[in-house]
């Protein structure tokens, strides 16, 4: 129920183009490449050239980032100035998985059915993670109209063809097992009766292979992972981040320095192969957008992998979701899963015109909005902002009556809490910061530069580009959550650990002074901080 | 602005009347460290129970996805100890022995309905557990589908049932065990692992770049 005079203006102008827009919905023309490029160009966050800075120190050094980032890239340690004994770890592992979402998971149960000794430290609970938060599914090419290669090619074309080749080989052949091996734990996929998958389009898919589980196809992943980790027996150590990584003398990786998070106690794990499973930025809210991830969404893989020498892949291409929640101010930034855009809701104007096709990628739908909310003013003012109309009620008139809970409960449940029955009613969106497209560099081993450092899942760059199509990051979570998981298991067999060090972080905190960084910020950042009253440190 | 006044663990403060419980604690100063996870209904990390002044219900909510109301008192309760059995997922069959085995207590429901009420996702707990002791492992799944596993629930149960973990069970009996395969899923599976598409694959990886944006600019859209 919308009471603002303003929105019910021109709520009834939506409704009132409703028929005929239903009537002409097959008829949207698709942007051309050149169209695109230039929307991108013009309204994209990612070329807004004066929220990025390039880093002067390490290996990605002359590269540019968003500032947010560069400030905890060049950021002090938190270890600085403290005594860790390297001598006396508290846990000893074949390895350590840093970070409880679905890569940190799946490469916990692959590494443990390889037969190493693994364990996950994570900051939160295991599971408080953005990989519980998908609503609309996971990619595969497993229909007989479909194949790897088709798939191949939309994860190109979707990454503005920046992705690395055999990333891409690696994510688009894998899929159907992944997601074979997921049933085969007991996800509960939508199937028709048959057991034929119910699967649907997204943004810049060509053939529909959307997965899901309702909207909740996440939360079913990752709590049926969580169950697997502790029916294994796996150790869990909840509300602890990993803070800095640690070599041996001859460059290995050897480990993690953990906190504590409550009690901030230091703790030294020492480990044969360290998986970073960190997932994602949200929470650093570039260029102040809200955001649709998880509290620890915090970049913090990228700081420890950086600083231990890891490369940077892409690390300025972000993903602004189209449709994050503008209203009410109490879900601001919340995710409205594009899957409301599958099932066939059309993005409107604030004069009731369907102004771009809703299936267009991510970026460019995103920049579409901006620009109905910037220069065309075309965008309702919803007291908190700009936003334009998602028009759910279309999706019961494609789909028949009842889709919405049958399909999209999630987001039925979420507007309905304030009120707005998005069945009946639009509901208002203006993007959100939603994804990391770019992360640590690795290769398909899913090792990076530093020997037994691997990485999997959102702390990846290189898999998507520079735009993520939806669904092919649950996708590659569990694709190369589960190759980090058996390719460090194997290489742990083989590592002898000389000498402990953190040198590379008094290292580090030399070449920042050199290059007269001058900062009080410690990272990792670990939490964002939205105690009022507070001053970040 | 208009302001309420809630009670944190007791302490008054007041805080605009349009946050949710969890941006209202952050309001009155306090750096959230457990209690939340994805703010935003899907977790199940801010559990909370409340009291209006002057009326006697306790209530449970999620934190993160409930308004403040004038009068609130408010104790979060971060973690709850459901039991959670071990299995191994290969071993055991979707028959009823398997909840007798694992969670006998659900036999042990008094049938007064304190976990639907105290549900925040609104689902019929009570219902979803009556399936499970049956062995109806399907409806189980299906009714108890939407839970995030805050364990609101539990924390009523006079018979000390963990009803998330009993769903938790239930949905991977299921999902494996119970509801159709899925053969297109497993031919494909095959004829990958035969190689069939390696030639294909390889051809595509060496495109030259325009070659590639060709085929992505020109491709067939199914509708
Ligand atoms: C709302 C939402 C909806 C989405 N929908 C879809 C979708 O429909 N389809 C799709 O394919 N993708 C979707 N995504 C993206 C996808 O869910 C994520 O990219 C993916 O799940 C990330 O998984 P991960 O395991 O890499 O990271 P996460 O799942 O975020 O897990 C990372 C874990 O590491 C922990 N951690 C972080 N730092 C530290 C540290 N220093 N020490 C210890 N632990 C740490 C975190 O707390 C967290 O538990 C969505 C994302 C969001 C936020
Ligand atoms: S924080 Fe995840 S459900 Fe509230």
């Amino acid at each position: 129920m919308y009471h603002n005079p303003e929105i019910l203006e021109s709520l009834k102008k939506v409704e009132a183009t409703r028929q005929e827009r239903f009537a002409n919905k097959d008829n949207i023309a698709r942007m051309t490449a050149d169209e695109k490029d230039a929307i991108l160009k013009a309204y994209h966050p990612d070329y807004k050239e004066e929220n990025f800075v390039n880093l002067t120190v390490g290996v990605n050094k002359g590269d540019k980032v968003p500032h947010e980032l560069a400030a905890y890239l060049q950021a002090h340690s938190r270890i600085k100035g403290k005594k860790i004994d390297l001598t006396k770890p508290a846990y000893d592992v074949d390895v350590l998985v840093i970070g409880g979402g679905g890569a940190g998971s799946s490469a916990a149960i692959e590494a443990h059915e390889a037969g190493a000794n693994v364990m996950i430290v994570t900051k939160l609970r295991i599971g408080d993670a953005n990989s519980m938060m998908a609503e609309g599914g996971i990619q595969a090419a497993d229909k007989p109209n479909d194949s790897p290669a088709i798939h191949y090619i939309d994860v190109m074309g979707g990454g503005h063809f920046a992705n690395k080749p055999e990333l891409v080989h690696k994510l688009v052949t894998e899929a159907p097992d992944a997601i074979q091996w997921l049933n085969h734990l007991g996800v509960e996929f939508d199937k028709t009766e048959d057991g034929t998958m119910v699967t649907t389009h997204g943004g810049g898919t060509s053939r529909k292979r959307m997965h899901a589980c309702k909207d909740y196809s996440g939360a079913e992943i990752m709590r049926t992972l969580r169950d697997e980790v502790l029916n294994r027996g796996i150790p869990v150590v909840e509300f602890t981040s990993a803070i800095e990584l640690i070599k041996d003398t001859e460059g290995k990786i050897a480990g993690a320095v953990l906190m504590n998070m409550e009690t901030e106690e230091i703790m030294v794990a020492r480990a044969k192969c360290v998986v970073i499973a960190t997932g994602g930025a949200g929470r650093m809210h570039y260029q102040n957008f809200p955001t649709s991830n998880h509290y620890g969404a915090t970049a913090d893989g990228l700081v420890l992998g950086y600083r231990a020498g890891a490369k940077l892949l892409y690390a300025d291409t972000l993903q602004y979701h189209p449709t994050g929640a503008a209203f009410p101010e109490q879900i601001l930034g919340a995710l409205v899963t594009e899957k409301v855009r599958s099932l066939g809701a059309q993005l409107v104007n604030k004069n009731g015109v369907a102004y771009i096709h809703p299936l267009e990628t991510r970026d460019v739908n995103a920049s579409g909005i901006i620009r109905e909310c910037s220069d065309r003013d075309n965008g309702v003012d919803t007291g908190t902002g700009k936003a334009v109309w998602l028009d759910t009620p279309m999706i019961e008139m494609i789909g028949g009556e009842g889709t919405i809970m049958k399909r999209i409960p999630a987001m039925h449940r979420m507007f309905a809490k304030y009120g707005i029955d998005i069945r009946k009613e639009p509901i208002l969106v203006y993007p959100t910061l939603h994804y990391q497209n770019g992360g640590l560099e690795i290769s398909p081993n899913g090792m990076t530069g530093i020997p037994n450092l691997f990485v999997a899942g959102e702390a990846v760059g290189g898999i998507h580009g520079r735009n993520r199509l939806m669904g092919n990051s649950l996708l590659d979570i569990i694709v190369f959550g589960r190759n980090a998981g058996k390719e460090s298991a194997k290489a742990a067999k083989d590592v002898k650990l000389a000498k402990l060090t953190l040198s590379h972080v008094a290292k580090y905190e030399k070449e920042l002074k050199e290059a007269g960084v001058d900062t009080k910020l410690v990272s990792p950042k670990l939490l964002p901080n939205y105690a009022r009253n507070r001053k970040d440190i | 602005m208009e302001m309420v006044t809630i009670y944190l663990m007791g302490k008054k403060y007041e805080v605009p009347s349009n946050l949710t419980i969890m941006k209202a604690m952050e309001y009155a100063g306090y750096q959230l460290l457990r209690g939340c996870g994805c703010r935003n209904g899907f977790c199940g990390a801010c559990t909370t129970i409340y009291r209006i002044k002057g009326e006697t219900e306790l209530k449970v909510c999620l934190a993160c996805s409930t308004q403040v109301e004038d009068g609130m008192y408010i104790a979060t309760l971060p973690y709850f100890p459901l039991v959670k059995q071990v299995y191994d997922i290969e071993k055991v069959k979707p028959t009823e022995q398997i909840m007798m085995q694992l969670y006998p207590e659900i036999y042990a429901c008094i049938g007064c309905n304190a976990c639907t009420k105290r549900c925040t996702q609104g689902l019929n707990v009570m219902q979803y557990i009556a399936y499970a002791q049956r062995g109806e492992f399907e409806k189980c799944a299906e009714e108890s589908f939407d839970c995030v596993m805050c364990g609101c629930c539990s924390s009523g149960c006079p018979a000390g049932i963990s009803h998330p973990q009993v769903a938790m069970l239930a949905r991977r009996l299921t999902g494996k065990y119970i509801a159709p395969n899925c053969e297109h899923l497993d031919i494909r599976v095959e004829e990958i692992a035969r190689g069939d598409f390696k030639a294909t694959m390889e051809a595509l990886m060496q495109k030259p770049l325009e070659e590639l944006k060709e085929l992505y600019n020109n491709r067939e859209i199914e509708k």
